[in-house]
């Protein structure tokens, strides 16, 4: 580690790098009970890019997520979305947590859950209108499960529950999107219709980054990656970041030599 | 007698103090609902067993004050303290140690609880001549209730209600996905608090008509028994909500006309009852719907896997199977197929071949991920893709 000097200049330069990138984080530290599960993070996410977060298992990959959107609070760190207050920016960033992280056996159609992505629009005692019905029935549509909607969601599959959660977040019509294991346990008909999503998300110049698991997908999807283990390993494009050793040093013995083989 | 009760002829008081406990029942259902979906009920056994310390101390004072101790204002104000207390161990007992909240919620009821059990003994014993009836705190008693009694019970029934209707979107989001709600901005813990206050206010009205033990039970079963009839959250707070009125509709004017009748028991087996109807009778979720949806299911599997094995001429042993064919007409008495049970099988066996083309041929994956056995081809493909599924099938020689 490097000790950082901040000189003016410095100080000026990464202003101009938060202003332009859609969230980033400085000296973040997160931690439960004594453990940091995070140390001292800085990134610095691309406008228009898609980057994957990556990491072994405990590596603190949705910890940082949860903390750089106040979902957990951090001990310590500077949170900005395009150079200002995450708070101000909120309506700008749609988040897709980890699919198993709620209880399906939930009395809501495919719908309501949908339509919770309009949550910021609809406020307190806002009355659902056809407008906000009908934008999330097109969020249903372009993630492939139009006449879903009226479908409870405890007879979906997990597919199907990961597709429910990314229109949530189509519905809040962000320019921000954070997933959290988009394709964890997935099935590959799943697989592709939300990689074409993102895809499609970039090239309307949206922002998407993702916690990833699949090395031997990286190359394919994305275009950046952040290597996380515990603390910032790299951070940059996939050729220059997703190397043998960045990923040596970050999965340690537990890199399987399959896993390597997918970097060619 | 019971009937007089129930069509509001007992009286001014009695109609009232019936009123009042039935608008409690419906604003504690539909406040229960969101503790239940969010896993939280049993926050509430804490919070009203946290009750009683605050109803004696606030006799105490207001005695000491030279007050009539049994105003009722006082010892609900007395009793909102103590529960919040209480409320405020959990919630830091949870958070602050490693302790879970089922150990924390366990700590409070019984230590508030047994605190309160103390006080109310040392009152008993002192003022002798001004016993309160400050037990009836604990199973509930509309017997003696003033007509302001009546009122304020009402009324805070009423206000419940409309904060639950205001605060439901936010209280849905978070019991369902806090997570999410969180990275919206909502602020969790302050809807979270909320929540628990609404349940916090229901206990501290429902303290003199329910009573602090079973207080816990019209939060709960209500939701539970809702919960059986829909899938719609809404709807499972509003079918809440009337089971929660007519539970305490009911239990209030039964306990009119027996006095002696604590109100809280009443009130809870009535809205067991409803509880019960619900578990069984409910459609889909219901006990009942289970068993025929299971036997059906089971019929459907055993008929699909005899008409196979007629179909490749292999012998049927389960009796089940052989006894559902009969019955259908696909075999005889003595295990030959029936002309019907031919055609039938021979189709059975094309579906099953159909999807044996179609599941090793990458192109269908997706329709191939709806493959369970049973579900004719015919309803997951159109007629066009069939027809280009057929034409693979052909050159096998497969007739």
């Amino acid at each position: 580690m490097t000790v950082k000097v901040v000189t003016t200049e410095a100080e000026r330069e990464d202003r101009d790098a938060l202003a332009a990138s859609p969230l980033a984080v400085r000296g973040l530290t997160v931690s439960y009970g004594e453990k940091p599960a995070v140390f001292s993070l800085d990134a610095t996410f691309q406008q228009g890019a898609m980057t994957a977060i990556i990491g072994p298992n405990g590596a603190g990959k949705s910890t940082m997520l949860k903390a750089a959107l106040g979902i957990i609070k951090p001990v310590s760190g500077r949170v900005t979305a395009w150079g200002e207050a995450l708070e101000k920016m909120r309506a700008r960033i749609a988040y897709v947590p980890q699919r198993a992280s709620v209880d399906w056996d939930f009395p809501a159609r495919v719908l309501d859950v949908v339509l919770m992505g309009q949550y910021r629009d609809l406020g307190l005692l806002g009355r659902i209108r056809t407008k906000h019905i009908q934008a999330a029935l097109h969020c249903l549509e372009r993630v492939g499960m139009d006449g879903f909607a009226d479908r409870q969601i405890g007879q979906l599959s997990g597919g199907q529950q990961q597709r429910v959660f990314l229109a949530r977040a189509l519905a809040q019509d962000a320019d921000l999107y954070l997933l959290d294991e988009p394709f964890a346990g997935v099935d590959a008909a799943t697989e592709t219709a939300i990689i074409s999503v993102l895809k499609d998300l970039r090239g309307l110049g949206k922002t998407v980054v993702a916690v990833h698991h699949d090395l031997s997908t990286v190359t394919e999807y994305f275009d950046r990656v952040f290597v996380i283990s515990t603390s910032k390993i790299a951070e940059g494009s996939v050729a220059d970041a997703f190397t043998r050793a960045n990923l040596q040093e970050a999965y340690g013995g537990r890199l399987a030599t399959a896993q390597m083989g997918a970097l060619g | 007698m019971v009937w007089d009760a129930l069509t509001l002829q007992l009286g001014y008081n009695a109609t009232l103090v019936t009123l009042g406990a039935a608008l409690l029942g419906m604003a504690a259902g539909a406040t229960g609902t969101f503790l239940f979906l969010g896993k939280r009920a049993l926050v509430s056994d804490a919070i009203s067993h946290a009750t009683l310390p605050g109803v004696a101390l606030a006799f105490v004072a207001m005695v000491a004050l030279g007050g009539d101790g049994r105003a009722l204002p006082g010892l609900l104000a007395g009793s909102a303290l103590s529960a919040a207390v209480g409320l405020l161990c959990v919630s830091a007992l949870t958070n602050r140690t490693r302790l879970s909240e089922d150990a924390a919620i366990g700590a409070v009821l019984s230590v508030f609880f047994g605190f309160g059990i103390v006080l109310l003994t040392v009152i008993q014993s002192m003022s002798s001549g001004r016993q309160a009836g400050l037990e009836s705190f604990l199973l509930g008693s509309t017997a003696g209730m003033l007509r302001q009694d009546a009122v304020v019970i009402a009324s805070g029934g009423a206000i419940v209600l409309l904060l639950v209707a205001a605060l439901r979107r936010p209280m849905t989001m978070v019991a369902f996905d806090r997570v999410f709600a969180a990275s919206l901005g909502v602020n969790v813990p302050r809807v979270e608090l909320a929540m628990m206050g609404l349940a916090l206010a229901i206990t501290v009205v429902g303290l003199k008509v329910v009573g602090l033990i079973l207080i816990v039970a019209l939060l709960i079963i209500p939701a539970v028994a809702a919960r059986f009839w829909t899938d719609r959250v809404g709807r499972v707070v509003i079918l809440a909500g009337v089971i929660g009125g007519l539970s305490g509709y009911a239990g209030a004017a039964f306990s009119a006309t027996a006095p002696a009748l604590p109100t809280g028991p009443i009130i809870v087996l009535v809205s067991f009852a409803l509880f019960t109807l619900s578990l069984f009778a409910a459609p889909n979720r219901g006990v009942l719907a289970a068993v025929l949806k299971h036997q059906r299911f089971r019929a459907r599997v055993h008929e699909r896997q005899g008409l196979l094995a007629l179909a490749q001429r292999q012998p049927i042993y389960e009796g089940l199977t052989l006894r559902l064919m009969q019955r259908r007409g696909l075999i005889r008495a003595d295990g030959v197929a029936t002309e019907l049970g031919q055609a039938q099988a021979a189709q059975a066996l094309r579906d099953e071949r159909r999807w044996q083309v179609l599941r090793s041929n990458p192109a269908y994956e997706e329709a191939a991920a709806s493959y369970d056995g049973l579900t004719p081809l015919d309803d997951v493909l159109t007629p066009d893709q069939l027809g280009a599924l057929d034409r693979e099938l052909r050159p096998k020689g497969v007739s």
